[in-house]
Order: C-alpha cells, then sequence, then structure tokens
C-alpha cells in the first residue's frame, strides 16, 4: 500500500509544484489546473496512439500546459480579467479542445510503450513508477531549484509577493505572471500526461477536482516540512503528494467506494486547510506562557507583572 | 539641465458625474539636476497625484512628462524606473516582505528589463550589502539573510530607502517617506535621507506633511494647492521662508 501510494504520489508531485508556484509564489488561486490536467493527458495519449514515443509526447503534454498557462496569463494580466476567473474561462475552453483531440470521452492506450516502458523490464510496476517518478521529480526539481536562483527567479518571487515594489525597481510585473502561469500549469499537465500513461487511458474527467488534490498536496506538505529554502519548499510538495495519495488509498482501504474519492479529497483539504491554524495558535499559546513564565521568574515577587500575564493569556 | 519636465499635465477624476474632481490643473513643473525639492500642500491638493502620474502607478488625462528628454507619458512604471526610483509612504510597500535583506537589494541593484539567468547571491556582493547597511546605522547589518516581514517599521524604511537609491537613479521620488514611523525614527529616516541625498547628489522630489522638514531640507519647495502650484521658490528665497509665512500662504 506505502510502496503504490509512493509511486502514485511521485507522479502527482509535478502537479503540487505546479499548484505551488502559482498558489504560494504568485499567490494566485488558479482554476486552469483542471483543464490543463486533462490536456496534458489528451495531448500526450493521442500523440502516442498517433505513433510519437512516449519521450516526446510527454515533453509536448508539457508544452501544451505551458501554452494553456500562457492563454491564462494573458486573459488576467492584459484583459485585466480576475486571476479566478480567467483561470475558470480558460478551464472551460479546454474542456471542448480536450474533446477534439481525444474525439470521444476515453481513449484507451493500446500497444503504444509507455515512459515506464523504457525502465528494466525486470522490475514489478510499482517500481518501475516508483523510479520513473523519481527521475521525473528530481528533473522538475533540479530545473527549478536554478531557476530560483537566477535573477529570473527572484523576480518572479518578488512580483508575488510584492506587485508594486516589483514595478518599481523595473521588472515587467504582467510578464513575471504569465512566465508563473506558464511552468504551473506545464506542470500540472506532465502530471496529467504522466498519470493517463500510468492508467493506460486519458479521460475527459480525469481533470474535475485536481485543483483540491493539488491545493491538499501542497499544504499537507507544508505541515510535514516547514522552511523558506526553496529547495525544502519543493520537497514538502514530492513528501505533500505522497502523504496525500497515502490517504486517499488508506480511505479506500477503510471501504469507501471509488466514487466517495471526490468528497473525500475535499473534506481532507478542509482538514489541511484547519490544521496549520491551530497548530499556530497552539504554538504561540506555548510561546506566550513560556515566555511570560520566565519573565515572572526574572522579576519574582512583582505582583503586577502576574497579575497582567494572567490578564493576557486569559483574552486568547 | 532638466531631468524632469512636466507639461501641462491634467488629471480629472469620475468626470461626467457628480463627484467630478479636477485634481490637476494644467501643472508646469521642471525639475533640475541636483535639485532637492520639498512639496508641501493639504490633503486633497493634488501632490500625491503629481507624484503618481511622475512614477507611472497613475496615467495622466492630458499633458506631457520627460524624463531625462525621454517622454513616457505613455510608458509603464517598469520602463520609467530606469531613470527614477520611489520610496512609499507604507513601509511594506517598498520592501518585499517575504524575501531576505540580501534578495531585497539585489533587485533594487540595477532597473533593467532584461531577463538574466545568471545567479543572483555572490559572495563578493555580499560584502558590499554589508558595508552599505552599516553605514545605515540600524542594525540591518545582522539581518542580511533574515526576511524582511520581520524587520521594524523604521529598518523596513531605511532598507527602502537604501534600495531606491542603489540604482543610482536621476530621480528620486521620497512619498511622504516618514510618515508612518515614530517621531524618533523619522527624525532618523530623514537624516539618513539627507545624508545619501547630499553624498549622491540626488535629484529628488519629497513630498511630506512636517513644515519644518520642507523647510530645514532642500534647496526648492513647491507649494500644491487646488490641484496647481501656488508657490516655487528655491535658494535664498526658500532660505528666507518661514513657518508662520508658509501657513499663511496656507490659506
Amino acid at each position: 500500500m506505502i510502496i503504490s501510494s509512493l509511486g502514485q504520489g511521485l507522479l502527482w508531485a509535478p502537479l503540487a509544484i505546479g499548484v505551488f508556484i502559482t498558489f504560494r509564489i504568485l499567490d494566485i488561486p488558479d482554476l486552469t489546473t483542471e483543464g490543463s490536467f486533462p490536456f496534458g493527458a489528451a495531448i500526450t495519449v493521442s500523440l502516442m496512439i498517433k505513433g510519437q514515443s512516449a519521450i516526446v509526447a510527454t515533453i509536448i503534454g508539457f508544452l501544451a500546459g505551458c501554452v494553456a498557462g500562457l492563454v491564462t496569463g494573458i486573459l488576467d494580466t492584459k484583459l485585466k480579467i480576475p486571476s479566478l476567473l480567467a483561470g475558470i474561462l480558460t478551464m472551460t475552453g479546454l474542456y471542448s479542445i480536450n474533446m477534439h483531440i481525444m474525439g470521444k470521452s476515453n481513449v484507451p492506450l493500446l500497444t503504444q510503450k509507455v515512459l515506464t516502458g523504457y525502465l528494466p523490464a525486470g522490475l514489478t510496476v510499482d517500481m518501475q513508477t516508483i523510479i520513473l517518478g523519481i527521475i521525473v521529480v528530481a528533473i522538475v526539481i533540479a530545473v527549478l531549484y536554478w531557476l530560483f536562483k537566477t535573477r529570473l527567479g527572484l523576480s518572479l518571487m518578488a512580483t508575488g509577493d510584492n506587485k508594486n515594489m516589483s514595478a518599481a525597481n523595473g521588472i515587467n510585473t504582467d510578464g513575471m505572471i504569465i512566465f508563473g502561469y506558464m511552468i504551473s500549469n506545464g506542470l500540472i499537465a506532465l502530471s496529467g500526461a504522466l498519470i493517463a500513461q500510468n492508467n493506460g487511458y486519458a479521460d475527459i474527467g480525469m481533470g474535475i477536482g485536481t485543483i483540491v488534490i493539488g491545493l491538499a498536496s501542497v499544504l499537507v506538505g507544508e505541515i510535514f516540512l516547514r522552511g523558506n529554502n526553496i529547495l525544502v519548499r519543493l520537497s514538502a510538495m514530492v513528501l505533500g503528494a505522497i502523504v496525500y495519495r497515502f490517504l486517499l488509498t488508506v480511505a479506500m482501504s477503510l471501504g469507501f467506494p471509488a466514487d466517495d474519492l471526490k468528497i473525500l479529497s475535499a473534506i481532507i483539504l478542509i482538514i489541511v486547510i484547519c490544521v496549520p491554524i491551530i497548530q499556530n495558535r497552539i504554538r504561540t499559546k506555548r510561546q506566550l506562557k513560556k515566555y511570560l513564565a520566565q519573565m515572572e521568574a526574572e522579576d519574582d515577587g512583582s505582583i503586577t507583572s502576574k497579575t497582567s500575564a494572567k490578564s493576557i493569556l486569559s483574552r486568547d | 539641465m532638466e531631468v524632469l519636465q512636466v507639461k501641462h499635465l491634467q488629471k480629472v477624476f469620475f468626470p461626467g458625474t457628480r463627484n467630478e474632481r479636477h485634481v490637476l490643473k494644467n501643472i508646469n513643473l521642471n525639475v533640475y539636476e541636483g535639485d532637492f525639492i520639498s512639496v508641501i500642500g493639504n490633503n486633497g491638493a493634488g501632490k500625491s497625484t503629481l507624484m503618481n502620474a511622475i512614477a507611472g502607478t497613475l496615467s495622466a488625462d492630458a499633458g506631457e512628462i520627460d524624463l531625462v528628454k525621454h517622454n513616457v507619458s505613455k510608458k509603464s512604471v517598469a520602463y520609467r524606473s530606469q531613470w527614477m526610483s520611489r520610496v512609499f509612504q507604507d513601509p511594506k510597500m517598498g520592501t518585499a516582505g517575504d524575501l531576505t535583506v540580501m534578495q531585497n537589494l539585489v533587485l533594487a541593484q540595477s532597473h533593467t528589463k532584461t531577463i538574466s539567468l545568471k545567479r543572483y547571491q555572490k559572495k563578493a556582493a555580499e560584502e558590499k550589502y554589508l558595508a552599505l547597511l552599516r553605514t545605515l546605522n540600524m542594525g540591518l547589518e545582522n539581518f542580511l539573510n533574515t526576511q524582511v516581514k520581520y524587520l521594524s517599521g523604521g529598518q523596513r524604511q531605511a532598507l527602502s530607502l537604501l534600495m531606491a537609491t542603489l540604482s543610482k537613479p536621476k530621480l528620486l521620488l521620497l512619498d511622504e517617506h516618514t510618515a508612518a514611523l515614530d517621531p524618533k525614527t523619522s527624525q532618523e529616516v530623514m537624516s539618513i535621507t539627507d545624508n545619501i541625498v547630499k553624498e549622491q547628489q540626488l535629484t529628488t522630489m519629497m513630498i511630506t506633511h512636517k513644515m519644518s522638514d520642507a523647510l530645514k531640507y532642500g534647496n526648492r519647495l513647491i507649494m500644491v494647492q487646488d490641484g496647481q502650484i501656488k508657490l516655487d521658490v528655491s535658494g535664498a528665497q526658500k532660505n528666507n521662508l518661514d513657518k508662520s509665512e508658509l501657513l499663511q500662504a496656507f490659506e
């Protein structure tokens, strides 16, 4: 069970990292996700059926996601459509495009060689998935780590943090936002391409709920792994995707039918949104208590400090 | 030489409605190299609108703005930043809170529009930044790799000021940059400002509500009232001004 959620989680990790880039770095809730995920899957599977190799098809799937991000980015920055609506528009449009690409709502892969087919045949399917996942995730993290160490990556972070300040320092903020949308949705489409190959088919409905999966992975990852270092933050996303898959597998093994997975996803997301808030409150309280106890120890006997300490605590 | 030329600038808010307000009425202004201008005026006089129009965060309805002989009337904030820096009133506005002091300084180092794929953090630059931070006397040198959101308002504003001057701008805009600070810190930041401006001989426009600062600093004083420049004095004439005279002019 752990092995299979590890492999699955790694394939979902690019989605988590993609959502992280828009949601955390740019501070934008991007719903394009629900369209770009099946878009990547549709493009990749269709190309493979047409005889393209899995590697080329997957890369083109990634690029297709970038184009979807480009569209949302232009809607957002140039046409001034609110980002939430811009994402919904692209997502809705992509539904038709995906239908045109696939021709029907479900396209199975038949004898085509998928990415795991390039790995040694002696391994079990789970092992192959894990190795493929590790390779892809390592490449993604390495490239992003390098990116965020460059001036370009710094400009991207600054734009998400403070747009006014970034523009005042000569950064083309619209360009940065579009660029962020592009890599984000490229990674999401890449995840779609990997999952489709893993499942053996592309389905028009496979994008439903992906934004919830992505956000939950981001938040779960941040619960387990905290830090300001970009490498830690990216690794947290991978961990988040794996843990999230594990939670779902556990739920499935408890006997929940597959149809209930979406509501479980939603419930998990609600929980992981609340956990850090409660965690934070408890931590602050504990630290405050410690601090006040220290104060009390320092000037022992002073009544005023004791009463004020109590009044501060009771207010919280 | 003129660093900034403002020609026949007009701005009307909510035209055609009951709330119509003509905020800038045919403003003409020349700022010469080396000028340190204090801009005063009561609330709603239009000085902030003028500043925003010069900076590019607000587009004027008519007129022209030339920065170092370039017509920038229709250009973006990022484009204008090649020649211009700005320190905002709110210390949070001028710095990126989630980034470290170092990262903020790197961003302010050069206002180029080019996209660079070079690594930004270099050991040699670190030394230079540390030395610059030490000159501020705000203890910032101990926080080079700290996220800016953990700094105090005064430290953040001093950092904003350093960042704004790092790229050696032709024009420095200070938008009530000490207004959000307590009196003591406000004074400290003001004297740092004066030092930097003098040292680098920066052409500066400073909006202020403090009459005493307006009189004490700079070589020129502009009073904006009802969307027009009502008073523009410089040199000896400015030095002879006193507070009561200014307050009288306000009436």
